[in-house]
C-alpha cells in the first residue's frame, strides 16, 4: 500500500450501543421525562458538562441527548429526553428496568473550568436547561471558585419548565442570583412573564470578568447573545451549544456540518464569536 | 525503479496479481459505460475504446488504437472499493430484556485497483484524511485500505469535463501509488511504469520489461503535458475557499436552485463524497437487528431532518451545501480541498450543471463590483 | 429617596421634556402604592390614569371563557403600565394586579388628553414616547407567537 497510515481510534466501538437499564425515570412536563441510567456491565460513562451520548432505543434509533447529570458526584447518567419524533418517543416510553442502548461521551466541554474566578451568566430556554445542569452544578459545588451566579430560565409556561423545584432550591440552598420568565403565566405565577431576554437588563454581572453559557432554540441564543453584547460581554466570553441532525456522532458521516465546523467533532459548545456569522446564514 | 514494457505485459500484472490471491478490479466495458469490476484478463480492459463527455452527456466511442486505457473517467469511482455503498457494522440482538451487539469483522479481501487515474489517486488520498485520518477512523475503510494495492495510470487524454490541473490533482500522480503507468501511443505502443513502493517494485520485477530510455520518459511526459494544456485551467483553485465563504447568499444559488434537481447523482458519482447514514434494519420478529452504514447524500431533504424539520429546505441550500463543502469548508474541516476536477458531477448531471461554470459566475459578479 | 420631579425628569418615557411640560405633567401626578394582591385595574375599566412603577411588579392577567386567566405580562420597576388612556375608547384591556408591594407614579391620564388637544407639541412627544413603547411590547408579543419553545412536528 503506497503510504504509511497511522491509526488512530477505532470508529466501531464507539459505533456500538452498549447496554443501561432505567433505574429511574421521571416526568418533567407533558412531552419531556428524565431518564437515569446505569451500566448493565462495568462502569458508566462519564460524560463531562456539555457533552452527549447517542442514545438508543432497540429496533427504533437513535438520537443525539445532551449529559444532564451531576457528573461531579453522579453515579449514574442522566438524561432528559423531549418525545418528539419515533426514537425519543421510545425512549421516554422506557420503564424502569428497560434496558436502552448508550454509546458516547461525545463532543465538547463546557469551559467552566476556565470560568473560575469570573462573573458566571448561565441562560436557558424551555429544554434547554439539561444540558446546562451539569455545568450549573459544577458551578454551585465550587462556589467560592466563581464570583456572581445569575442563573436566567426561561420558557413558554410555568408548566413547561423542568426540574422547576430543584431550580427553585438552588435559590434557596446556594448564592445564586436566579431569575424565572415565561411567555405567558396563568394567576398562580409569581414570576415574571415575557421574553426571557428582559432578564439581561436588570441582570447583575461585570460584563469585564465573566462568561455567559446558553442553551435554547436557536432564535433564543441569538437574541440572548445580542442582549449579552449589549451588556458588554464580548462575544468569545459567549458560549452556546449548537443541535444538529446526527448519524455517527463521531466525524465520519457528514449530517451535522455548520459551514465549516462539524458540531459532533468541534463542538457543540462554541463561542458566539465563532458561529454568529454562521447562524447569521438562513438554512447554512 | 522504471521500466518499459509492451501492451502484452498487462496481462502478467493481472496474472502475478491472482496468482498472488489478489483480486483485480479494473476498468471494463459494461453498459455503454466503463465501469470498475473484478477482472481476470486484461482482455476485459476498454481496449480501443474512448469516452466523450459533455455537461449532462456521455458515450463510448470505438477508438482507432487499442490503447488500454484511452478514456477519462467512468461513473463509478475506486470509493465503492473502499467506502462501500453499504456495509454491516453490526449484529444487535434482543437478550432477555437486555441486548447484545456483535460486531461485525472488517472487510480484508486484498484488492489490487488496476486503472487509478490520478485524480482518484488524489480523492483516495482526500478520503483517507477524512475517514481515517481524525479522531476516530472508520475501521471498514482502514481494513479495505490496508489490503489495497494502487496501480495507477496517468492521463493522456482528458475529457471535456476533466479540470484536474485546475485542482492540482493531474494529469500526472505524483505519490500514493504502488505502481505508475503512463500509456504512450506514438507509434510504439508501449507503457512506461515506475514503481511507488516496495511492493509495487516487487511487482514490476515480475514483469517481461525492458530498461527505461530517456526517450521513454519523454515521450511519458509529452502525454501528460499535452492532455495538461488539453485542459487549461477552468477552475481557479487559488481564492475559491473565501470566494465562496464571502458570498454565501449570492444570487446564483437561485439560479442554480431553478435546474438542480436534487437527485443525489453528483454525491453519487463523486470520487470524495463521503457521507453515509446509519440505518437499522429489524428482523420481522423484533428480535433481531443489523447497523448498516449506507451512502447518503446532502442533497436530500431527510439529511439534514430534525424533530419534524430540516435545516436545509430548499434545493438552493443544498446545492449551496455541496458547493461550498466541496470547494470550500472541507478545507477547514480537513486542510484539503474536497473536488479533484475528475469532472464526474458535471457528466451525470441530468440538468449538465457545471461546478466550474458555477464558481465562474460567482467570482464574475464579485469581480463586476470591485 | 427622590422627588416625584426627579423620578419623572429622569425616567425614559418623560425624558428630553421641555421644563414647562414636565411641570405640567408632574401636576398631574401623584405617589401611590398596592398591596400584594391588590387589583390595581379591571379590564373594561375607563383608562384616566397609568403608571410609573417606582418599585415592585404588577402582572397583566386576561380573562379567558373556561379556562384560567391567562397572565400575559408583567412590568417591573422603571416600566410603565397603560397606554389605554391615549388611544380610544379609553378603556384598560386587561386586569392589573400588584404581585407583590408596589410603590408607582399614578398620573391622570384624563387630564393630560385635555392638554394634548391643546397642546399638540407636547401631544406628539407623548404619542411618540407611547408608539415606542407599544412597538416594544408588541414585537415581544409577536416574538412569543413563533412559539420558539414548541416542537417542529408539522
Amino acid at each position: 500500500m503506497a503510504q504509511t497510515l497511522t491509526e488512530t481510534a477505532g470508529s466501531l466501538e464507539a459505533m456500538t450501543p452498549v447496554p443501561y437499564a432505567v433505574t429511574a425515570k421521571r416526568q418533567d412536563t407533558y412531552d419531556t421525562w428524565t431518564l437515569e441510567l446505569e451500566p448493565q456491565n462495568g462502569a458508566p460513562i462519564v460524560p463531562g458538562p456539555g457533552q452527549f451520548n447517542m442514545l438508543y432505543a432497540f429496533g427504533v434509533g437513535e438520537v443525539p441527548i445532551s449529559n444532564a447529570g451531576n457528573f461531579d458526584t453522579d453515579e449514574r447518567l442522566v438524561h432528559t429526553i423531549r418525545a418528539v419524533g419515533a426514537v425519543t418517543k421510545a425512549l421516554c416510553a422506557a420503564e424502569v428496568g428497560t434496558v436502552i442502548g448508550v454509546r458516547g461521551p461525545f463532543g465538547n466541554t463546557w469551559p467552566i473550568e476556565d470560568a473560575k474566578g469570573k462573573d458566571v451568566v448561565i441562560v436557558a430556554g424551555g429544554i434547554g436547561l439539561p444540558p446546562l445542569r451539569p455545568a450549573i452544578y459544577h458551578v454551585l459545588k465550587n462556589r467560592k471558585d466563581y464570583g456572581r451566579f445569575v442563573l436566567l430560565y426561561g420558557a413558554r409556561t410555568p408548566s413547561d419548565m423542568v426540574f422547576l423545584d430543584e431550580v427553585k432550591s438552588w435559590q434557596c440552598n446556594y448564592d445564586v442570583d436566579l431569575d424565572l420568565i415565561v411567555d405567558a403565566g396563568d394567576t398562580d405565577w409569581k414570576g415574571k412573564v415575557g421574553l426571557v431576554t428582559k432578564l439581561i437588563p436588570p441582570a447583575e454581572f461585570d460584563a469585564d470578568d465573566a462568561r455567559g453559557f446558553i442553551v435554547g432554540p436557536e432564535i433564543m441564543m441569538k437574541f440572548v447573545a445580542q442582549e449579552l453584547i449589549n451588556r458588554d460581554l464580548p462575544a468569545e466570553s459567549i458560549y452556546v451549544s449548537l443541535e444538529r441532525t446526527m448519524r455517527c456522532g463521531v466525524g465520519l458521516c457528514g449530517h451535522c456540518q455548520v459551514g465549516p465546523t462539524i458540531v459532533c467533532r468541534d463542538g457543540a459548545v462554541y463561542t458566539w464569536a465563532e458561529v454568529e456569522n454562521l447562524l447569521a446564514v438562513k438554512e447554512l | 525503479m522504471r521500466a518499459v514494457f509492451a501492451p502484452e505485459a498487462l496481462e502478467a500484472i493481472v496474472e502475478v496479481l491472482r496468482r498472488r490471491d489478489w483480486r483485480v478490479v479494473a476498468p471494463t466495458v459494461r453498459d455503454k459505460a466503463i465501469i470498475y469490476d473484478e477482472i481476470t484478463s486484461a482482455a476485459e480492459l476498454p481496449v480501443g475504446w474512448k469516452d466523450v463527455q459533455a455537461p449532462g452527456s456521455y458515450k463510448l466511442e470505438r477508438r482507432d488504437d487499442e490503447a488500454r486505457f484511452g478514456y477519462a473517467v467512468g461513473p463509478q469511482s475506486w470509493k465503492r472499493e473502499l467506502l462501500a455503498p453499504s456495509v454491516r457494522l453490526l449484529q444487535i440482538e434482543r437478550t432477555n430484556g437486555s441486548f447484545k451487539a456483535a460486531k461485525d469483522a472488517a472487510e480484508t479481501k486484498r484488492t489490487a485497483f488496476f486503472g487509478v487515474r490520478p485524480c482518484e489517486v488524489a480523492a483516495i488520498k482526500i478520503q483517507d484524511r477524512v475517514l481515517i485520518g481524525g479522531p476516530y477512523a472508520d475501521e471498514d475503510y482502514l481494513a479495505r485500505r490496508k489490503s489495497s494495492f494502487v496501480i495507477a495510470v496517468n492521463c493522456g487524454e482528458p475529457a471535456a469535463n476533466c479540470f484536474c490541473a485546475s485542482m492540482g490533482t493531474g494529469p500526472k500522480a505524483e505519490d500514493g501509488y504502488d505502481l505508475v503507468l503512463t500509456e504512450i501511443l506514438d507509434g510504439s505502443h508501449r507503457f512506461l511504469a515506475e514503481a511507488g513502493t516496495d511492493e509495487g517494485a516487487e511487482l514490476l520485477a515480475e514483469l517481461p520489461q525492458q530498461p527505461a530510455e530517456e526517450a521513454d520518459v519523454t515521450a511519458a511526459e509529452k502525454v501528460t503535458d499535452v492532455a495538461r494544456e488539453r485542459m487549461g485551467i477552468t477552475l481557479d483553485r487559488s481564492d475559491v475557499h473565501d470566494l465562496l465563504l464571502a458570498n454565501l447568499e449570492h444570487e446564483r444559488y437561485d439560479d442554480v436552485a431553478k435546474r438542480c434537481l436534487a437527485c443525489t447523482n453528483c454525491t453519487l458519482a463523486c470520487p470524495t463524497c463521503f457521507c453515509t447514514t446509519v440505518d437499522d434494519a429489524n428482523s420481522l420478529s423484533g428480535e433481531a437487528t443489523e447497523r448498516i452504514r449506507l451512502w447518503d447524500s446532502c442533497f436530500t431533504l431527510q439529511y439534514s431532518e430534525m424533530h419534524g424539520g430540516g435545516t436545509r429546505r430548499e434545493t438552493k441550500s443544498r446545492y449551496r451545501q455541496w458547493l461550498t463543502h466541496k470547494l470550500s469548508t472541507w478545507n477547514d474541516q480537513f486542510d484539503t480541498l474536497g473536488c479533484v476536477g475528475c469532472g464526474r458531477c458535471i457528466t451525470w448531471c441530468p440538468v449538465g450543471i457545471d461546478i466550474r461554470e458555477e464558481v465562474g459566475a460567482i467570482r464574475a459578479t464579485q469581480e463586476a463590483k470591485s | 429617596m427622590k422627588t416625584l420631579d426627579a423620578v419623572i425628569a429622569e425616567s425614559p418615557v418623560f425624558f428630553g421634556l421641555t421644563q414647562e411640560q414636565l411641570e405640567f405633567i408632574v401636576g398631574c401626578a401623584q405617589n401611590v402604592h398596592f398591596e400584594e394582591g391588590q387589583r390595581i385595574v379591571k379590564a373594561g375599566d375607563s383608562a384616566d390614569t397609568f403608571y410609573l412603577i417606582r418599585m415592585g411588579e404588577v402582572a397583566l392577567d386576561l380573562d379567558v371563557p373556561n379556562k384560567k386567566p391567562v397572565r400575559i405580562d408583567t412590568v417591573e420597576a422603571g416600566q410603565v403600565v397603560g397606554w389605554s388612556w391615549l388611544i380610544p375608547p379609553y378603556e384598560w384591556k386587561y386586569d392589573v394586579t400588584a404581585t407583590e408591594l408596589v410603590r408607582a407614579v399614578a398620573f391622570d391620564g384624563a387630564c393630560l388628553r385635555g392638554k394634548c388637544d391643546t397642546d399638540t407639541a407636547l401631544g406628539y412627544e407623548l404619542l411618540s414616547r407611547f408608539a415606542l413603547i407599544l412597538v416594544g411590547r408588541l414585537q415581544a408579543t409577536r416574538f412569543r407567537l413563533l412559539d420558539i419553545y414548541g416542537t417542529d412536528t408539522h
